[in-house]
């Protein structure tokens, strides 16, 4: 899994990624001369002339070109970073869809807005986009300051309670690209990521479609057997899962969880072992989070809820 | 004003007899807790800052065994978010500043010719206070209650909501002790620095750790109040429901922010513009020329410190703030490395010019350059907005910040060490030793902190208690962890060094490196009076620029504790003043203040209940003396 902002797979990142090389280059080149001008200032051989007034003399015309250099060369940078700045601030082309981001401790819901109220779903953790356009992100947290980065498509943007902010993506190429809470937010701010999957129109619209749709009749008896046991024990006090009785917003809605590439916020890759695990004893993976274990299930009604997790794509 | 020489040998004997007397320092417990000279506060001042800095290291190393290898177990989330806490807040709080504090209330008054810190009592105060304030920090860690909302502490993860408990309030606290006692020491810098500088040493000649000191204590004066007003507003809103930070309620999360930055970035200057001083000092005495470019070196630092107040939203870039507000805040980011490229120049120069002895404290010196200017760079990538929307809060900002902070200021300060440390003590440090610790600490600095950048630019976020293993990151962790290693043995060469040689190491002399300023004319260690004669300077370098038979201040009674006040532009003679004596009081005072700070941890009557006792100790303490 790539997470490096040098792997640029969108306009803002490549735009950031070449203001990166630029800059780390001059530094570079800067840091090798200044290392040599003082290794020769130290080595060099001493002359008779070095305590004259003269000496002092060239020395300050040396100091005070260095330091006009300096400024040229800050100067230079102002430049080039306010002018990659002003490409990021803005989308290039005109927007084609607006998603709303809202982030929990420690998980990231992803809210495709639409006309028809009942056109509109979620899908935490896992933000779907179509390729080569550019997507505006309402961001806003509900509880704590969190930060909304994937290096490989754009830099950060801070989710603060109380202000709604916007920033975009965009990725030229499909593929998944993970993204990770980047600001400091408790407990388990190391096991708050997510993925971003950017797919060809078709295949995004085909996936929005099937978004839409409320959970699937359970395929099979265990799974029938899984649903009973969502609905009647603690998993429907925080979950949503549309077309059920379960409706509460604590924790994720699992409408599709079973289409997710990962679960528990990007922590565990979406097989069969992960759920058993993760509902089984959350706390052993995440410690502090809302999740609570189940240790008291049965194993044939953890394996059933299992299946019906898995059941929901 | 006479010669030293035209001082008979009778009078000598009888000044220097009645000056031991009077600057006596007081023996016993009651005795050891009233002393107010400036050279015991200066030595506690250190060694106490060095033991907080070698806790805090342990907890970089716990730290740094936890993420040796992706979803290490070694420490989970809870514990290691209080160490992350405690290390931070204990280095910047409780190392690095008290540090330099300590090394500017030793010097100063030595390098300008006093006989003690302007204020000693409060001195006194400050140091207790001080030590109050880290024992209760560390001690909250033993209890499993330290604070882990990181040593920056963003509402509302630190508020009353999602901070329950008593964790987010000791950092708060934590930072009115040190606020406190740092104030304190800034305000008797700055009085001392104006007020107390011997005859002769007009502005223009004050040494150059002088001005460095001098402009970190006005940093601290105007840089404390922000970081104060954001941790009382914290403990208000966590103690009696105040709603500063509360957005339900009209508050405003961003606002700690800005109060913290506009406190936080001077802090970066206020622990580096000493460690510059030292690094002048050095190659001064390293190179036995002046520095190059005195009024150049004075101007930067000067401008460093204003230029630190305009750079904080650079902490901020991400949190959505106008664009043209923005780039203000990069172009001041930028500009701040003139004035320090400057003095990078500078002394390189001097370098060219002089003849260098590659002794241990020129190493640390030349060390402090490779380290610095490379830091230096990167803060200077992270000052621009779109660089820093990705490196910002990466380990590349982790690597940048101990570039500067351990390159730019520990580095400098370790030099100084083996700088002063003759004078401290009287005792000289191994050299060879000196030497292989130098070789060993950085070393092991670059092998920990060098891959940190691309740690940062493969994504590593800061602030993790682990990591997946196929984000790939394992490699240059481990790598960094076995340079915390080196870094480790490093720390331990340098106490070993300073232990055995101040047990056995080989005596000084008064001016052991052929030193400019005036603090090599004295005996090493200073008698407690410091300087027989008040001397009077004639030159920029003291030490080097004296006459033959070099004038002194007469006419300054020894048989008390008379000093010479004189004026801020010229030190011309001004007032004579007599010193306070030591004295218990501040002791005591600062009990009842750490009680009271302790105490409005849990409940707010500890601000009235605290008053009564605080205001009878404050009594004790400024009581009219009898004049003899």
């Amino acid at each position: 899994v790539s997470q490096a902002m040098f792997d640029p797979k969108g306009p803002a990142a490549a735009e950031i990624a070449t203001l990166g090389w630029v800059l780390l280059g001059v530094c570079v080149v800067i840091y090798v001369a200044v290392l040599g001008g003082l290794a020769w200032s130290l080595t060099r051989r001493r002359l008779a002339s070095d305590d004259s007034p003269q000496t002092a003399g060239r020395l300050g015309v040396v100091i005070t070109s260095l330091a006009v250099l300096t400024t040229v060369v800050l100067i230079a940078f102002v430049a080039v970073s306010a002018s990659a700045g002003r490409g990021l601030t803005s989308p290039t082309g005109p927007g084609a869809l607006t998603v709303d981001v809202v982030s929990y401790q420690w998980w990231w819901d992803f809210r495709y807005r639409d006309v028809t109220p009942s056109d509109v779903f979620s899908s935490p953790n896992e933000l779907h986009i179509p390729v080569g356009v550019p997507v505006v992100l309402n961001v806003q947290s509900r509880d704590v300051i969190h930060s909304f980065w994937v290096p490989n498509l754009h830099g950060k943007r801070d989710l603060i309670p109380g202000i709604v902010t916007h920033t975009w993506i965009q990725a030229d190429a499909p593929g998944v690209y993970r993204g990770q809470c980047a600001e400091f937010c408790g407990h388990q701010h190391s096991k708050m990521a997510f993925t971003v999957v950017a797919q060809p129109m078709g295949e995004f619209l085909e996936w929005v479609a099937r978004q839409r749709l409320p959970a699937a009749e359970p395929p099979d008896a265990a799974s029938r057997r899984g649903r009973d046991v969502f609905l009647a024990t603690t998993c429907a006090t925080c979950h949503t899962v549309r077309g059920t009785d379960a409706g509460s917003r604590i924790g994720p809605e699992l409408t599709h969880v079973g289409s997710r590439l990962t679960i528990a916020a990007g922590t565990l890759r979406s097989t069969r072992d992960s759920f058993r695990r993760w509902v089984r004893d959350a706390q052993a993976i995440k410690p502090g989070s809302r999740m609570p274990a189940h240790q008291h299930l049965s194993m044939t009604d953890l394996e059933s809820v299992v299946s019906y997790l898995r059941s929901l794509r | 004003m006479s010669t030293a020489t035209s001082i008979s040998a009778d009078q000598e004997a009888r000044i220097k007899a009645e000056l031991e007397q009077s600057w006596a320092v007081p023996r016993g417990l009651i005795g050891w807790l009233s002393v107010v000279d400036h050279r015991s506060i200066g030595r506690r001042y250190l060694v106490t800052a060095f033991v907080f800095f070698v806790l805090a290291g342990v907890l970089a190393a716990l730290m740094r065994i936890q993420l040796a290898f992706p979803e290490n177990t070694f420490i989970g989330p809870d514990l290691y978010n209080q160490l992350f806490t405690v290390h931070g807040t204990a280095m910047m709080f409780l190392f690095a500043v008290p540090v330099m504090d300590a090394m500017a209330i030793y010097l100063v008054p030595l390098m300008v010719g006093a006989r003690n810190v302007a204020f000693p009592r409060l001195n006194t105060f400050s140091y207790f206070v001080y030590l109050f304030g880290g024992v209760m920090l560390f001690v909250t860690l033993l209890l499993n209650t330290a604070p882990d909302v990181g040593w920056f502490s963003y509402v509302p993860l630190a508020g009353p909501d999602y901070s329950p408990g008593k964790r987010a309030d000791f950092w708060a606290q934590l930072i009115t002790f040190t606020e406190v006692a740092t104030l304190a020491v800034a305000v008797e810098i700055v009085a001392t620095v104006f007020k107390m500088r011997a005859p002769g040493m007009s502005l223009n000649r004050m040494p150059l750790f002088v001005w460095a000191m001098l402009v970190m204590a006005f940093m601290v004066i105007f840089a404390m109040p922000a970081v104060v007003t954001s941790s009382s507003f914290l403990l208000l809103d966590r103690l009696v429901g105040t709603h500063f930070y509360n957005p339900a309620e009209g508050g405003d999360a961003l606002l700690f922010q800005h109060l913290f930055w506009f406190f936080g970035h001077p802090e970066v200057y206020i622990i580096f513009v000493p460690a510059l001083g030292m690094v002048s000092a050095i190659v001064t005495a390293f190179t036995r020329r002046p520095v190059v470019g005195y009024t150049a070196m004075v101007l930067a630092l000067v401008a460093t410190g204003f230029v630190g107040f305009s750079l904080w939203v650079h902490h901020m870039f991400a949190t959505g703030l106008p664009q043209l507000g923005l780039t203000y805040f990069t172009a001041a980011s930028m500009i701040i490395a003139i004035p320090s490229g400057v003095q990078i120049f500078c002394w390189i120069a001097s370098l060219w010019r002089g003849r260098p002895r590659f002794h241990t404290p020129l190493l640390f010196v030349l060390g402090f350059i490779a380290i610095f200017v490379l830091g230096g760079l990167s803060g200077v990538t992270l000052a621009s907005v779109p660089f820093n929307l990705q490196v910002h809060d990466t380990y590349y900002v982790v690597a940048h910040f101990h570039y500067v902070l351990l390159g730019g200021a520990v580095f400098p300060l370790i030099g100084g060490i083996y700088y002063w440390f003759p004078k401290i003590t009287g005792r000289m440090m191994s050299d060879a030793l000196g030497k292989a610790n130098f070789w060993v600490l950085f070393a092991g600095f670059n092998i920990t902190f060098f891959p940190m950048h691309f740690l940062g630019f493969q994504g590593m976020p800061r602030r993790v208690y682990t990591y997946p293993a196929e984000m790939g990151w394992g490699t240059l962790n481990l790598i960094s962890t076995a340079g915390a290693v080196l870094l480790l043995l490093g720390g331990i060469l340098f106490l070993y060094n300073a232990v055995r040689s101040y047990v056995a190491g080989p005596a000084a002399g008064d001016d052991p490196w052929g030193g400019d300023s005036l603090e090599w004319t004295i005996p090493s260690p200073p008698p407690v009076y410091n300087f027989l004669h008040i001397p009077v300077v004639e030159g920029r370098h003291a030490g080097w620029d004296r006459s033959p038979d070099p004038p002194v201040v007469t006419g300054i009674r020894s048989d008390c504790r008379e000093v010479l006040v004189t004026d801020v532009m010229d030190a011309e003679p001004d007032n004579k003043v007599e010193f306070p004596s030591p004295t218990i009081w501040p002791f005591a005072c600062a009990v009842v203040t750490s009680l009271f700070f302790i105490g409005s941890v849990f409940t707010p009557w500890a601000v009235p209940v605290a008053a009564v006792p605080l205001a009878v100790t404050l009594i004790g303490w400024f009581w009219p003396r009898d004049r003899p």
